[in-house]
């Protein structure tokens, strides 16, 4: 079978468990996001795969070939770490090289791929230069340089794009998805920037407590979230506490609302959450007659320009509602409207 | 982070295999061999002969090794403390100066800590001496009415051990002191200390730990002075390491000079160790720069 | 970043400048004055010195006695130094790279002979070496110098080793570097400071080193502190004043070089960035 597989991968670290029974299919040639918040295991995992940690048990098989207990310098995976780890003593050029250096390629050829490379990442004229006489961006383009030198079959990246400034990350994160579309190389990358993942992925894996919590395309992961852990992770979310009160209807308080993403087999009855992304919000005036609204009072405005958030509380249940300027309502803190959460938005979420 | 494996085959551990041996060989047998030695018995005429029983150190008891004991530790300790007392702020100051002026004193300091006893002896008996030394120019500056020799003698003993004491003590004191966040001091400032107030309020209790790792550290350090109590000092002050060396080369009495030693030692490694606990990481460090984890 | 003694107004600007004269004063005095007495024409301990002349110093050169004592100290400081670098680079790679539940007794079994009383090391190698035979030879001395200096390079290399990220470790292994091609390509290249710096200490602290070498070889080995102290008991030669000038301007020599191409308050331990 093509493609990286993970089988029951578990690693523990003394009596901590940092990766629990992580499966995953990764298709050759796609731009992957492991994405989570901080210690939620993706590091660890993405470790595994380059072959810096060994599983506590599971196996990793690429293209059909276990390479479990294959060690990370027998590999052949390009990786860029979080603080690039550019090798201080040497140049650019050096360290581009380094790998076809050990290997025994002759200086010509190594000449050419790091003319090639540096090509490649925009930064034709710095191959002499010591690490330390670069910018943080440029340091960022050798560290990618380096790791696709020796035409990996996997690129491996670890939050590559952290020690960025905010205006340079927005820029690479569209670099590395035109660079890997152009390249076709599978490529993993580890984030807690669900923005990045948004913007570069093909196929994101959300991770929480260091197990995955979902898989799938970005976009369809933000509409549809399978619990609250991914929905309040990605982008942000309404969460309200709701029972199940009919096949595609919920209770909130005691109003009844319909929704129309709901697990199956659920019971009548049962606490479950309900999801709105605050831009299907839609705030009416108070006397509104439409389906699926609810009372509330205008607690805040935030005005950032690009955007109004509006703030609402619905009996005792804070509900932010997004606009743009176009749409903005006319509203005041403390107006009394009704709160529409239509039901194509709403997803209830069983856990 | 630092992700340190578990060694995964033998192979490492064989590396280790020649260090471990060399310190094995070179280090833990010798002293063992001196442990055994100090219950042996002596024999006239230079040799022992093996034997167990605790008369070497039954005789430490006795008025003039216990006199000396004391003395040594007395003096030990006094030498410490002044240099501590001086050693603390001025590496304080060192450790604010510019990067320059301190790489100068850097290098001062490690070259006048590198010379033996031998030579700061001899230095410091010239410059106390009758004939060649500072009663010359305390005469010359109208001070004193004739030239005199302050060696040997207690205060010289205590003048040459503060010597070797304090550039390591310095040096002990350095990182500790380097590492204080200079952000520590600057609060205070702003908030009204001045800067001997800042020091001793701030600077001190920051660094307690530091100050008595320094203080034993010294203590240990000049414990262990051979030369300076016997060229600048007269057979009153000859402390511990003095007899150990006395009793084993010319009495030829190696087991009793082992019982000295092996007394001095374990004094010594208790202290260190206090130290070692004492001295874990202290709080009010400024991180490092660069980030590096 | 380095913040500098803000300068005051009043009484206390003086007192930085003062302590620090007064501690340079202590520290220089006797080295000027054994300077000024090497210098003197006679053969008489006399401050400050009547008549100048550079003819002791030239006598370290003819005179057998010194030559052999200088040389004996020059082949015993070199070859336990490169012994102590030896030891020490294999111990502190281990434990920089490898974690074991050892590592901690395997450390303080490199920095225990340093930190006791020399006198004590001393006894400890008399003891040894006379129970093996080996006493009285230069060989001893050597290996006792390397076994308690050991301290310095264990010192030195592992705060050097701190110093390299273990991503860079993990870039050259994903890259292709096995452990051998680790070490020579990456890790030895950023600690070689470190290993220099360690054997240099070394070095120039067995050069004066007293109590070892004599309770071991004193008798057949004369080191040149060996030699000083005899000669200072049995009267003063003007030989001895210039020795010791030599071995100061050496020492000087050694660690400014250290501090030129090198990061000397790193070194000793402070954090601090060569672009200050």
């Amino acid at each position: 079978m093509a493609g990286l597989v993970l089988s029951g991968i578990e690693k523990k670290f003394g009596a901590v468990v940092a990766v629990s029974s992580v499966d995953l299919v990764l298709p050759n040639g796609k731009f992957v996001c492991f994405l989570g918040p901080s210690g939620c295991g993706k590091t660890t995992l993405l470790r595994i795969i380059a072959g810096l940690e060994m599983p506590t048990s599971g196996s990793v098989v690429l293209d059909g070939e276990d390479i479990t207990g294959l060690p990370a310098h027998k590999r052949n995976f390009g990786m860029v770490f979080q603080s690039f780890a550019l090798f201080p003593h040497l140049s650019v050029a050096d360290n581009i090289a380094y790998g076809l250096r050990i290997r025994g390629t002759d200086r010509k050829r190594q000449r050419q791929r790091v003319a090639e490379l540096l090509e490649l990442v925009r930064l034709p004229d710095v191959g002499e230069r010591r690490i330390d006489q670069l910018s943080g961006g440029q340091r960022q383009r050798v560290a990618i340089a380096r790791a696709l030198a020796l035409d990996p079959k996997l690129f491996l990246l670890d939050e590559p794009l952290s020690a960025l400034d905010a205006k340079l990350r927005e820029a690479m994160q569209i670099e590395l998805k035109l660079l890997q579309q152009r390249l076709g190389i599978t490529t993993i990358l580890v984030t807690h920037d669900q923005r990045e993942a948004m913007t570069m992925a093909d196929l994101a894996v959300v991770m929480g407590a260091n197990r995955v919590q979902q898989v799938g395309p970005p976009l369809e992961i933000y509409r549809r979230p399978a619990n609250r852990f991914v929905a309040d992770f990605i982008g942000t979310s309404n969460l309200l506490t709701a029972r199940v009160a009919g096949p595609g209807q919920v209770a909130v308080g005691d109003r009844s609302l319909a929704a129309s993403a709901m697990p199956a087999g659920l019971d009548r009855g049962r606490d479950v959450t309900l999801s709105v992304r605050p831009e299907d919000v839609h705030v009416l005036p108070a006397d509104a007659k439409a389906e699926n609204l609810l009372p509330g009072k205008v607690v805040f405005l935030r005005d950032v320009g690009a955007n109004v958030e509006t703030y609402l509380d619905c009996a005792g249940v804070t509900v932010i509602s997004v606009a743009t300027p176009k749409e903005r309502p006319d509203l005041h803190q403390g107006d009394r409207v009704a709160v529409q959460l239509p039901a194509a938005a709403c997803v209830v979420l069983a856990e | 982070m630092s992700t340190r494996a578990r060694p995964q085959s033998l192979r490492p551990h064989l590396l280790l295999a020649y260090p471990a041996l060399m310190l094995g060989i070179l280090f833990l047998v010798p002293f063992g061999i001196m442990l055994t030695i100090s219950f042996f018995h002596r024999i006239e005429g230079g040799f022992y002969e093996p034997a167990f029983d605790f008369a070497n150190y039954e005789r430490f008891v006795q008025a003039y090794f216990l006199r000396a004991l004391l003395f040594s530790l007395f003096i030990a300790a006094l030498a410490a403390a002044i240099c501590v007392a001086t050693g603390f702020p001025f590496t304080f100051l060192l450790s604010r100066f510019r990067r320059r002026t301190q790489v100068l004193w850097l290098v001062f300091l490690m070259s006048v800590l590198s010379l033996s006893e031998v030579i700061i002896g001899f230095g410091w008996s010239v410059l106390l001496s009758r004939t060649a030394g500072l009663s010359h120019l305390m005469v010359a500056l109208g001070l004193m009415s004739e030239p005199q020799s302050w060696t040997p003698g207690f205060a010289a003993v205590l003048c040459g051990l503060c010597y070797i004491a304090f550039p390591y003590t310095v040096l002990v004191l350095y990182p500790p002191l380097s590492r204080l966040d200079p952000e520590l001091t600057e609060a205070a400032r702003t908030l009204g200390a001045s800067p001997l107030r800042t020091f001793f309020t701030v600077v001190v209790p920051a660094r307690r730990g530091a100050i008595l790792a320094a203080l034993i550290l010294a203590f240990v350090f000049t414990l262990g002075s051979y030369l300076l109590p016997q060229i600048l000092g007269r057979p009153q002050e000859w402390t511990l390491s003095v007899l150990i060396t006395d009793q084993a080369i010319y009495n030829s009495n190696l087991p009793f000079a082992a019982a000295l030693a092996v007394f001095l030692m374990i004094v010594s490694l208790a202290l260190i160790a206090l130290t070692l606990r004492l001295g874990r990481s202290g709080t009010a460090e400024r991180p490092e720069p660069g980030g590096a984890r | 970043m380095r913040r500098g003694i803000p300068a005051r107004r009043g009484a206390t600007g003086w007192l930085v400048p003062l302590f620090a004269t007064v501690m340079a004063l202590y520290l220089a005095a006797p080295l000027v004055v054994v300077a000024g007495v090497s210098l003197n024409a006679q053969k008489l301990l006399l401050f400050p010195p009547q008549g100048l002349s550079l003819r002791w110093y030239g006598n370290l050169v003819t005179d057998p006695g010194w030559l052999g004592a200088i040389e004996h100290s020059l082949i015993i400081a070199g070859c336990s130094s490169l012994v102590a670098v030896s030891v020490a680079l294999p111990l502190a790679h281990f434990l920089w790279r490898y974690r074991v539940a050892y590592a901690r007794a395997l450390f303080a079994l490199g920095i225990a002979p340093f930190l006791m009383p020399p006198v004590i090391t001393a006894l400890g190698m008399l003891s040894f070496w006379a129970t093996i035979g080996f006493y009285g030879r230069i060989e001893a001395v050597i290996l006792s110098h390397a076994i308690f200096f050991v301290t310095l390079p264990l010192m030195t290399i592992s705060l050097g080793l701190e110093s390299v990220e273990q991503q860079v470790i993990d870039a050259a292994a994903t890259m292709g570097a096995d452990e051998r091609t680790l070490f020579r390509t990456i890790t030895l290249p950023l600690v070689r400071p470190y290993i220099v710096s360690g054997f240099a200490f070394c070095f120039v602290l067995s050069l004066n080193e007293y109590i070892i070498a004599y309770m071991v070889a004193g008798f057949t080995v004369e080191t040149l502190p060996i030699k000083i102290f005899n000669s200072l008991r049995y009267g003063y030669t003007p030989e001895m004043a210039a020795v010791t000038v030599l071995f100061v301007v050496l020492a000087a020599l050694v660690f400014g070089l250290i501090a030129r191409y090198g990061d000397l308050p790193r070194l000793l331990g402070a954090w601090s960035s060569r672009k200050d």
